[in-house]
């Protein structure tokens, strides 16, 4: 028929449906600097916020005098502990961190007053102004101090501590099986490496800062307008403090400038509306760089203690690790990232006899909690290194051994639990080994020194640059894990507009950069067979999310946003078999039409509708998991799996120390790409705050004092520091997944850093058990 | 104190300024241009990036009262009309150069100028222009990509192809 496709035509899947690469909703409105970040809102008779940080990372408060600071023209409010209506305390796991000082301050930065005013600058001066008496103490900061409390002091007074936190310890994790590691164990082993390595504290550094605005409702509450990766979890831990019911207290998501973990705690959100509360004026807060770097958690430093034995011909036969995390001042997610370093610390290989500890400790120093790859990148360090030094011991390749000992889908992981759904992880090994080297370094025909270590500092033409190739691979979790009902939430509706059918995607996910609504987007049209979706504004009248983090977005909320509109389209097909005495059971949706197999197109969608919206909220929850058997470690405690393989190569100038990344690959087993553009730039961000990690990333501590809070000082990878990333792509199904899917965003944070340490330990023959690897590392001056 | 200049084409009048107020803050929280980000103010990541008098600066290390009279060009003025984009924004959505999206203002002014004093850059052309804005998202693969297509839809005369 003239004008009418037939049926094969229509039954192609809508290319900006899943699997299609359609461009982000959000982006040209990125392009064009009209997309409101947090820290973009403006509000009529707006006023400031900011706080007063201490300069001390342990100290009694004696007193504060804010006398002085409430005098000053523009100041309008002056506020400290005694000034909160509500719970004092706050937390994501434990609720151990006061929303403002009191009694002490426990690591450098922490907030001790806030001052709302007409300009920052006002504020600024006016907490200048603020007199805080401090009786220093000695900070508790290294791992001696906090294992020994009678001598060096307690972080909490011991009778203060919540969850399972006693002594200094936040949460610890055993993980044993098969015989453990004893001698008998130790005696059955050829070889055996054994390594002591360390992780420096990582930054999350999201380039958009901590901000937000709140603004006094007439109801008495509060409307939040936040940065968050977690709304439901912010409003948990806000309306307490503000002493107000959590639906007096209204979040809708503002522009996020990335997230990375360190969006998970709360910033500035309880300050912000407690000044509004107090000041019934809508109260802006905008960390500074400087701010941030005291504002936000960081990447637990661990110090790790790994041994290997195996076979002569490669089987691994034991392992033993200790992970000793530092948690700093607060819990945070401490308890979930040990749970994360034990259960996943042997990473993707298969070990009869494993005894695992990993510990964090409470100290004086910056508090630690999520950061993307969260305690399986430290661990990741740790085991890679071992197989690079037991392959060195057996002679033998270190991708081959590390394919020797890969698990695969039926393995045990020492956790107990059985891998049900596709590990391809000597395959991905493969992959990265198989891709063609890049061209070797030819300073004679051709050089640009651009491209060499020290790049635009012209600290070589060529001399003393060595190369090496380094391989690692790694082993996540997705989703929350330990018996957490980790669900999310979605409603969509459809109706038609203007003569089209519309759905409209409404979620509580923020979208954090990573691409969310471009995904829900997609769902919806493959499952509704429309072309238009709209993203409704993310916020608290819908249900929960859960978080932006633990690479579970996609699963969670994409499987809520297909559930609601696998709903709406159930409606629809009773409205139409209510109507017509349809009797097909072969229905779908498809280029705005319902089509039946058999019968072919029966109606569009407009006409079937007509003035009706179908509106649906469902929820969806992942196949329940168990916590960890406190002693052993035993139990299904993981949702899904995910893998990530990366072959790196360097130059590395061994005069100077100076290590230029050539190359960095990756293979990643996805399940399904709903999105290959977005799924491809996960896996390309991710690697490279894997290399950050490797080779420049650390904050550095002294006495718990932070040292380089600025983007001067804590280096993060320019275009100059990346190299090239070419990305292969795995789609194996994960069966109890929706679509198979896989997270995707952890997994290349955590192989992509023991990789490059590879490449230059390759290149020099150092050992180099620290991350980052610091130019007197490799020149060992 | 009152400074008068020139954005994005129009005449505009900022009231009020304080002596210490950055050009950032004064095009951000008084004239409504929000669009330049304000990620470290110290000049290190580049996402305050704006043209004066055509010459990129990082705007968070220029003093609000060194613009009187004359010329700033933002992000928000880097499009012709109201629906049209310039190439390099088009390119930087077709790439997937975009993720939060929050260094994107900085690196769409950079790359601009990049391609307006060479048309067609190399690799080490583009990394070494663009050094000076951070990203936390990408991995600058995909910028890299999105320079590439704009630049060669530069030189065909065609500023909408999409070719990924």
């Amino acid at each position: 028929m003239r004008g009418e496709k037939n049926l094969q035509d229509i039954t192609t899947a809508h290319p900006d449906g899943i699997g299609g690469s359609p461009l982000r909703p959000d982006g040209t409105l990125k392009v064009r600097g009209e997309f409101a970040y947090s820290s973009d809102l403006w509000h009529e008779d707006m006023l400031w916020g900011m706080a007063l940080r201490s300069p001390h990372a342990h100290a009694r408060i004696l007193s504060i005098d804010t006398t002085e600071a409430l005098t000053q023209p523009g100041v309008y409010a002056v506020m400290t502990h005694e000034d909160i209506p509500g719970s004092k305390y706050y937390g994501l796991e434990i609720q151990d961190q006061p929303a403002l000082a009191f009694g002490k301050v426990r690591y450098h930065g922490e907030a001790v007053a806030i001052v709302a005013a007409d300009h920052p600058e006002t504020a600024r001066r006016a907490l200048a102004k603020i007199k805080v008496e401090y009786e220093v103490l000695p900070p508790i900061t290294t791992e001696e101090h906090c294992q020994n409390p009678e001598t060096y002091g307690y972080v909490h007074e011991p009778h203060e501590y919540k969850g399972h936190a006693s002594g200094n310890v936040v949460h610890s994790q055993k993980v044993v099986s098969g015989l453990g590691v004893n001698d008998d164990v130790r005696a059955m082993a050829d070889v055996v490496v054994v390594g002591e390595y360390e992780v420096g504290m990582q930054d999350q550094a999201f380039l958009g800062p901590e901000s937000g605005l709140a603004v006094p409702a007439e109801d008495g509450g509060i409307d939040l307008y936040i940065a968050t990766q977690w709304l439901h979890v912010d409003r948990q831990q806000v309306a307490p403090v503000l002493g107000l019911p959590e639906n007096k207290v209204r979040l809708t998501l503002a522009g996020v400038g990335g997230a990375f973990g360190g969006r998970e705690d709360l910033s500035m959100q309880i300050h912000a509306c407690l000044l509004a509360q107090r000041t019934g004026k809508p109260v802006k807060i905008v960390y500074s760089r400087e701010e941030s770097f005291f504002g936000h958690v960081h990447r637990h430093p661990a110090k790790m203690r790994y041994e290997h034995g195996a076979t002569r011909d490669g089987k691994l036969v034991y392992m033993e690790a200790r992970i000793v995390l530092d948690g700093g001042a607060y819990a945070s997610a401490s308890p979930a990232v040990v749970g994360n370093a034990s259960s996943l610390s042997v990473g993707p290989y298969e070990v009869p006899n494993v005894n695992v500890l990993a510990i964090a400790y409470y100290s004086n120093n910056p508090s630690c909690g999520a950061m993307r790859g969260f305690g399986a990148v430290q661990a990741c360090f740790g085991y890679e290194t071992q197989l690079d030094r037991l392959a060195a011991e057996l002679g033998m390749d270190p991708v081959e051994l590390r394919q020797l000992n890969a698990v695969s889908q039926g393995s045990h992981l020492p956790t107990g639990q059985v891998i049900d759904a596709p590990a391809p992880v000597a395959e991905l090994l493969q992959k990265v080994k198989d891709l063609p080297l890049p061209p070797p370094l030819d300073t004679e025909h051709h050089l640009d020194i651009r491209e060499l270590p020290g790049a635009l500092s012209n600290t070589s033409h060529g001399e003393g640059i060595v190369r090496g190739v380094g391989y690692a691979v790694g082993l996540k979790n997705v989703g929350f894990s330990e018996g957490f009902d980790d669900y999310s939430t979605a409603r969509v509706r459809l109706e038609v507009i203007g003569g089209e059918p519309v759905a409209m995607v409404h979620t509580a996910m923020a979208e954090v950069g990573q691409g969310g609504v471009t995904v829900h987007g997609q769902i919806a049209r493959t499952e509704l067979g429309v072309e238009r979706v709209t993203i409704h504004p993310a916020n608290t009248e819908v249900g929960s999310a859960g978080s932006t983090s633990a690479s579970r977005q996609t699963y969670m909320t994409g499987g809520a946003v297909k559930l609601a509109a696998e709903a709406v389209r159930n409606e629809l097909f009773n409205l139409g078999r209510s109507r017509y005495g349809w009797t097909y059971n072969d229905l779908s949706l498809v280029g705005g039409k319902v089509v039946s197999a058999s019968a072919g197109v029966l109606i569009p969608i407009v006409d079937l509708l007509g003035d009706q919206a179908i509106d649906l909220t469902r929820e969806h929850h992942h196949r329940p998991t168990v916590p960890f058997d406190k002693e052993t470690g035993q139990g299904f405690g993981h949702v899904q799996y995910t893998f990530c393989a990366h072959r790196a190569v360097v130059d590395v100038d061994v005069e100077l120390g100076l290590v230029k990344v050539v190359e960095l690959a990756a293979a990643q087993d996805v399940g399904k790409a709903l999105n290959p553009l977005s799924v491809i730039g996960q896996i390309q961000g991710g690697s490279t705050q894997g290399l950050g990690l490797a080779v420049m990333e650390e904050i550095i501590t002294k006495d718990g004092k932070v040292r380089n809070p600025s983007f001067t000082d804590y280096l993060i990878p320019t275009i100059l520091d990346t190299p090239p990333q070419p990305v292969e792509i795995m789609e194996l199904a994960d069966p109890n997944a929706p679509y198979g899917l896989r997270g995707v965003g952890e997994a290349p944070t955590l192989s992509s850093t023991p990789a490059i340490v590879s490449a230059i330990r390759a290149a020099t023959g150092l050992a180099l058990n620290r991350v980052p690897v610091r130019p007197e590392h490799i020149t060992g001056t | 104190m009152r400074v008068t200049f020139n954005a994005n084409g129009r005449p505009v009048e900022a009231d009020d300024v304080w002596e210490g107020e950055s050009l950032l803050f004064m095009l951000r929280e008084r004239l409504g241009l929000p669009g330049s980000k304000n990620a470290c103010e110290q000049g290190e990541c580049g996402s305050c990036t704006v043209y004066l008098d055509g010459a990129p600066v990082c705007s968070c290390l220029v003093a609000a009262g060194q613009v009187q009279d004359r010329e700033v060009r933002t992000v928000e003025g880097l499009a012709d009309d109201e629906n049209g984009l310039d190439p390099v924004q088009q390119a930087f959505i077709d790439a997937g150069a975009v993720q939060c999206g929050f260094c994107t203002p900085g690196l769409l002014v950079q790359t601009h100028d990049l391609l307006e004093r060479e048309p067609q850059p190399s690799d080490n052309d583009i990394r070494e222009a663009l050094s000076g804005n951070l990203c936390r998202c990408t991995g600058y693969e995909k910028i890299m990509d999105a320079v590439r297509l704009a630049s060669a839809r530069k030189c065909s005369g065609n500023s909408s192809e999409v070719s990924r």
